[in-house]
């Protein structure tokens, strides 16, 4: 009984609303334009803080990193003119980490160089990276092929190395790279291993300035090359020299460009660092490092995100209110219409409640129309938005319910008085209405 | 939902309604206003009854009363055995579905209908199922001579034809009265005549028929006159 009432007030709402075509369309819009731009928005404002969560995540949730930074110019030997310009992390602050703090479960130093890399007659600017053999466990490189470096490697240094997806995509193009010898520099080495890529913290300047760029790790490097740390310390040595026009020689001596450690569980991450810094503070003059903590950073991402999230939704909630009152304004245009027809039908035996319910069902036609119209419109705004602005977006499902929800309140809250005014009309004064 | 009884009762002098010292006035500011005084009217079950008088003497009113569109200030109102005063306003409106067949005089039909979907509508509010009323529909808009224009809307049809489709919409729910006011006011002589001719065969076939009307050649037609003057029934009876 309910169901096939429905149906028939649905058709004739739809008739009512067909008899005003373009009335009905342009109060629709209001809807449309209301709706999309709450799944654009929202769409946007997640895909960035996403795509930001995944960099982070990336780099490790239960890590600390520290990283070499080059100390300002004012601090650097109190103006005397030296020839050697020495500074950053060192072995000795990676036993330190290692010894006295308890919490700490691994810690990989690293030495990063960018290099370029041959094989045959290709050629591919690199990332080589300097590290020990338990540097996966602080990470989330994947092996592919092969191995990672071993204990044997360090111990002997030798001349192998572990080349990422990118790096062999670029060097290799028809023969399989495990085991054939590349050259970085002046010397070979042997693929023993093929890992996925690493997240690196320099991605992350696109999201969050307080991030720094490492040393060395410049935006067209394709891809690291991994190295045992023993052997990069043998072949490349400490001290890099840089000619820079004029001013001569710039001699720096760094022996760790990054330390990263790892505790047990996330809630050790913070007190960590804390006791971490108060260590460096002790031993380094100068402040040549930079503690980055991935999941402060997760944490304020988080927090962008739900501020960001926040405005474009009110914005669009706004929108989406403005277009309610245009629905509201048309259905009380609508209702001193149709006055006659009102009375019409209250002479022929319709209840007050009848009378509502057409009403409201035709608002409830325009806003759901005007709800699915701006799902469709609203999921593919982003769409355009990633091809041709290059940014990432993700439509969530629960965005596209909540701004169906919405339109399905505004037009209940906006057909209500319109539906109310009209049942409440005197059926006799509405019968004489011309 | 709540079902009257629709089957009309043909005894002729049963009454269907009874009117008793029913009094009807407005507020205009600070003057009231005396619309209807005491009126004792009786209507038996197939009667065929004009009701007559000058504008402003209540014929309306009366008409709205006897509608349920109106609730009387005081007196009582009974039809078809039910105290009218007591019910409240979604009675009123099954009421007005169930046993009264509203012809006005400038048809009002809903614009975006088609005939038969006009004819529908007081079945739809009865709670009909949509097939037997558009079986139903159609039968009535065959019988008042519509069967080749079904789907026309009302734009699309003549005034006679117009009112057609409101008797047949009245029809709709088998009603114990039909009220028409002023049912040939809006039509030319030639399809008032056959608007009224209509009326008369339902009065025939045993439906109870009130029409309100300056039209004395349709008093003749009547049983029995009710003229009304400022309010009070002047004359009541046959002529």
């Amino acid at each position: 009984m309910f169901t096939f009432r429905l149906k028939r007030t649905v058709k004739l709402g739809i008739k009512s609303l067909w008899m005003h075509r373009l009335r009905s369309t342009l109060t629709t819009s209001g809807i449309i334009f209301g709706v999309s731009s709450v799944i654009a928005m929202l769409a946007i404002g997640e895909g960035a803080s996403q795509h930001a969560q995944e960099q982070i995540a990336r780099l490790g949730s239960c890590n600390i990193i520290i990283k070499t930074v080059e100390p300002p110019e004012e601090e650097q030997a109190g103006g005397r003119e030296r020839v050697m310009h020495e500074y950053g992390l060192t072995y000795a602050d990676a036993e330190r980490f290692h010894n006295s703090i308890p919490n700490v479960e691994v810690v990989v130093p690293n030495r990063l160089l960018a290099q370029r890399a041959w094989y045959r007659n290709r050629k591919v600017a690199a990332e080589v990276i300097g590290t020990v053999p338990w540097f996966p466990d602080v990470s989330t490189v994947r092996l592919i092929q092969g191995r990672f470096l071993s204990s044997i490697d360090m111990h002997y240094k030798q001349s192998v190395c572990v080349l990422d997806e990118n790096v062999v995509s670029e060097l290799f193009a028809f023969d399989d790279a495990l085991y054939q010898d590349i050259k970085i520099a002046t010397d070979y080495y042997r693929v023993v291993g093929i890992v996925t890529q690493q997240a690196i913290v320099s991605d992350l300047q696109t999201f969050d300035n307080q991030a720094p760029a490492a040393p060395g790790q410049g935006g067209a490097n394709v891809g690291n090359i991994y190295i045992p740390l023993t052997t990069i310390k043998d072949r490349f040595g400490e001290i890099s020299i840089e000619f820079s026009g004029s001013s001569g020689a710039k001699i720096e001596k760094v022996e760790l460009h990054e330390i990263i450690v790892k505790v047990g569980s996330i809630e050790e991450v913070l007190p960590t660092r804390d006791i971490l810094e108060t260590l460096l503070d002790r031993f380094h003059k100068q402040s040549d490092y930079q503690v980055v903590v991935p999941l402060e950073l997760l944490r304020q991402a988080e927090r962008t995100k739900m501020i960001f999230s926040i405005v474009l939704g009110s914005i669009a909630a706004i929108s989406l209110l403005v277009g309610g009152i245009g629905i509201m304004n048309i259905m009380l245009a609508t209702v001193s219409e149709r006055t006659r027809e009102i009375g019409i039908r209250r002479a022929l035996g319709a209840k007050k409640r009848d009378i509502i319910v057409q009403f409201l069902s035709e608002t409830l036609i325009l806003t759901l129309a005007g709800g699915i119209l701006g799902i469709i419109l609203g999921s593919s705004i982003p769409y355009f938005v990633t091809y041709f602005g290059h940014m990432p977006t993700v439509i969530t499902t629960s965005s596209l319910i909540l701004a169906f929800g919405i339109s399905a309140i505004v037009g209940i809250t906006f057909g209500l008085y319109p539906a109310y005014r009209a049942a409440n009309m005197d059926p006799i004064e509405s019968l004489r209405h011309e | 939902m709540q079902q009257f009884n629709k089957t009309p009762e043909f005894k002729t002098d049963k009454p269907i309604l009874v009117m008793k010292q029913l009094c009807k006035s407005y507020q205009l500011g600070t003057v009231q206003l005396q619309v209807l005084r005491n009126i004792d009217v009786t209507i038996n079950s197939g009667e065929y009854v004009a009701i007559m008088g000058p504008s402003g003497s209540g014929k309306s009113t009366l008409l709205n009363m006897i509608g349920c569109l109106d609730h009387p200030t005081s007196g009582q109102y009974w039809l078809s055995g039910r105290n009218v005063f007591e019910l409240n306003d979604d009675d009123l409106s099954l009421i007005r579905g169930a046993h009264i067949g509203f012809v006005f005089q400038s048809f009002n039909l809903i614009q975006q209908l088609n005939v038969v979907e006009n004819i529908e509508v007081p079945m739809y509010y009865q709670g009909l199922s949509e097939h037997e009323s558009a079986q139903r529909a159609r039968k009535l808009a065959v019988m008042v001579g519509l069967g080749d224009r079904i789907t026309h809307r009302p734009s699309e049809l003549s005034g006679g034809e117009q009112q057609r489709v409101a008797i047949a919409r009245a029809l709709a729910n088998e009603p114990l009265i039909i009220l028409a006011d002023e049912p040939t006011g809006n039509l030319d002589s030639e399809s008032g005549s056959e608007i009224l001719k209509i009326l008369v065969d339902l009065h025939k076939q045993g439906k109870t028929l009130i029409v309100v009307t300056h039209d004395e050649g349709i008093a003749t037609d009547a049983q029995r006159t009710i003229r009304l003057f400022d309010g009070r029934i002047k004359q009541n009876g046959e002529r």
